[in-house]
């Protein structure tokens, strides 16, 4: 009996282990179908066609456009994330401080707009911010300006309308972070002589890099990949590169051209990722419960 | 793209289910069928009427319809397959070239398609007959450039003293280099093969002027109903459909690249032999003649307007009335499709974005 206890509880560890695996089999399963296959049978199509090929490849790294357009969405990728996470974390705050009445009013009016197609709101934003659009109208009406600003079809716009779809991105993971962030921390650094600004910078802030983090890897990548607001607000000169994807099917017939681009993108996130994780120890931030 | 090839394959196989379901019922009476594919919307609402549902009585077929914006990749990925769900498609005149040349269409046998061989050699290549007719003019706001001051040709659109205001060119190299040679002083006749370099020079003239680079039809109306820009090229259908809802546009078609959608057949589409039949009934003159009156685009069989179906003054409204296609140049897609062609293509990108 004394020996068959260790036994037992190993038996009873393996079980578990084949629930849980039994349990989330599913979800791996609809993963490996829709996302996993059909990724790799992209990836491969870049390499292969009618024998083995560098052909995509060489073509990327030798044309132009393709460098223009990476660097492009890299910049306007970093910069709606540096923008989001600028707006998206004082209303993180407010939401993660204010009574539970309050909260869920700010964070009903962030999801709102995240309701509606993306679609629409590009055409929102048109109406908005062309050259007979409200916002140039008012300015012209208080006499700020006297010649309409070309506020849109250009990167400009597409930057405006892209944080605005992207802010609950930011600001969902950030409020999810700082809601669990206890409030007597804070008592206590100020019962300690800490100022507010203090307390906020050393104790605050720090506890909340998680939630930063997710918030902005979530809206970085997801900017990589937009289409429908450089295309309906670019005014065409903003090729992103996604863009270029859809660009490729046309002009070379075949889904490797256009995979390619989206391998190299997804190659290129990778080692963003892991050079940003050798000075950023992500594994400690986000590991913390 | 993708999204749109995928959701159109999904209705293909939808539709293909549907078919199948229905022809159980009536394959008693109606034996013959075929699958015609073209871009949805009002246009193809119009082509049911003036075309499609005539056709199929005279012969007696039944003709099971599918739309897509974007045909191509799935025309692709279906013969690719093997086993092609279409027979019969209506698609920009290039495709069915670019079709022709890598095995994806049949070669039409044009002593079988007698109502096509009477069409002009120009309208026709080995692969497919014109369809129907639009036409890519240079349209402009009434407000900005009343009578008498109205810019007429792609010389004065380049004209920027002259005619100041924004102006807004299509995102993409057919018909807009056609445009900035026409503007440089080549003779509408005399375009092709195309000066490419000369093309690009002169539209790196005009880029700082040009306001946006529009994608989309809907997109080229709404810039110039909005007073977004003061000029624009875009397709005669699009201005005609602003000037019916009172906007103060109008459009010229002097110097318009005259440009055709066509019908073609997937190669070794499951009904060929109806598909030959129901490819001759539809450039009929009287059916081609039907389709103006539903929509603003003009018929590709000329003969139509010896049918008299189409009232003189409609006539003066259609890109392919003859005294309209003597003004303007006829795209040739055998050039676009051509090597030249492509590699003026993908020049494109590397324009507006720089």
């Amino acid at each position: 009996m004394t020996h068959s206890t260790p036994d037992l509880s190993l038996r009873h560890h393996r079980r578990e282990q084949g629930l849980m695996l039994a349990l989330a089999s599913p979800a791996l399963l609809v993963i490996l179908l829709l996302i996993v296959l059909p990724v790799g049978w992209l990836a491969w199509q870049s390499i292969y066609h009618d024998g083995f090929t560098l052909e995509n490849y060489r073509r990327i790294f030798s044309e132009a456009i393709y460098w223009r357009s990476f660097s492009l969405t890299f910049q306007i990728s970093l910069l709606v994330t540096v923008l989001a996470l600028l707006l998206g974390y004082p209303i993180a705050y407010a939401a993660s401080v204010v009574p539970k009445g309050w909260s869920v009013l700010i964070l009903a009016l962030v999801i709102l707009p995240f309701w509606t197609s993306v679609l629409v709101r590009a055409y929102a934003w048109l109406a908005l911010l062309q050259r007979t659009g409200v916002v140039n109208q008012f300015l012209q009406y208080l006499g700020v300006i006297d010649e309409p600003l070309a506020l849109v079809h250009n990167t400009f716009g597409t930057v405006v309308a892209t944080v605005h779809i992207l802010l609950p991105f930011m600001v969902l993971p950030l409020y999810a972070t700082m809601q669990k962030i206890p409030h007597d921390l804070m008592q206590a650094g100020a019962s300690l002589g800490g100022s507010p600004s203090h307390t906020f910078w050393r104790i605050f802030l720090p506890l909340s890099l998680p939630g930063v983090l997710a918030g902005t890897t979530l809206v970085f990548v997801l900017c990589l990949g937009f289409y429908i607001t450089p295309e309906l607000l670019g005014g065409g000169r903003t090729v992103m590169v996604s863009l270029l994807v859809s660009r490729n099917v046309e002009l070379y017939d075949q889904w490797g051209a256009a995979s390619a681009v989206g391998v190299v993108l997804l190659l290129s996130v990778l080692v963003i990722f892991l050079i940003v994780g050798r000075f950023i120890p992500l594994d400690r931030i986000l590991g913390q419960k | 793209m993708a999204v749109a090839s995928n959701t159109g394959l999904g209705r293909a196989l939808f539709g293909a289910a549907l078919g199948l379901f229905a022809s159980t019922s009536i394959a008693a009476n109606a034996a013959e069928q075929i699958t015609f594919v073209s871009q949805g919307g009002a246009y193809q609402k119009a082509q049911t009427v003036a075309i499609l549902d005539p056709s199929a009585k005279k012969l007696g077929i039944t003709i099971n319809q599918d739309s897509i914006p974007d045909a191509w990749p799935v025309i692709k990925s279906q013969v690719a397959s093997g086993k092609p769900i279409w027979d019969v498609v209506d698609v920009p005149t290039g495709y069915c070239l670019r079709g022709g040349e890598q095995g994806l269409i049949e070669k039409l046998d044009f002593s079988k398609i007698p109502n096509a061989a009477a069409m002009p050699e120009a309208y026709r290549n080995p692969y497919s007959v014109a369809y129907e007719f639009y036409s890519s003019v240079l349209a402009y706001s009434q407000k900005k450039y009343p009578d008498g001051a109205t810019p007429n040709s792609w010389a004065d659109f380049w004209d920027v003293k002259k005619f100041p205001g924004r102006r807004a060119l299509r995102n993409h190299p057919i018909a807009t280099l056609e445009a900035a040679l026409m503007a440089d002083g080549v003779a509408p006749d005399k375009l092709y093969p195309l000066d490419v370099d000369r093309a690009f020079k002169k539209l790196e003239e005009i880029k700082p002027n040009i306001t946006v680079w529009w994608t989309s039809g809907a997109q080229s109306a709404q810039l110039l109903n909005d007073g977004e820009v003061d000029m624009v090229m875009a397709w005669n259908g699009r201005v005609s459909a602003l000037t019916k809802e009172g906007a103060k546009v109008a459009y010229t078609y002097n110097q318009g690249i005259l440009q055709s959608t066509s019908l073609c057949i997937l190669k070794g589409a499951p009904n060929l032999a109806t598909a030959v039949k129901f490819l001759n009934e539809a450039v009929d003159p009287v059916h081609q003649a039907n389709l103006p009156l539903h929509i603003d685009y003009g018929p590709a069989n000329p003969k139509a307007f010896d049918t008299g179906v189409v009232k003189p003054e409609r006539v003066a409204q259609l890109p392919s009335a003859p005294d309209n296609a003597k003004k303007q140049a006829l795209m040739s897609y055998a050039w676009w499709a051509s090597p030249d062609g492509e590699a003026a293509e993908k020049r494109w990108v590397s324009f507006v974005q720089k």
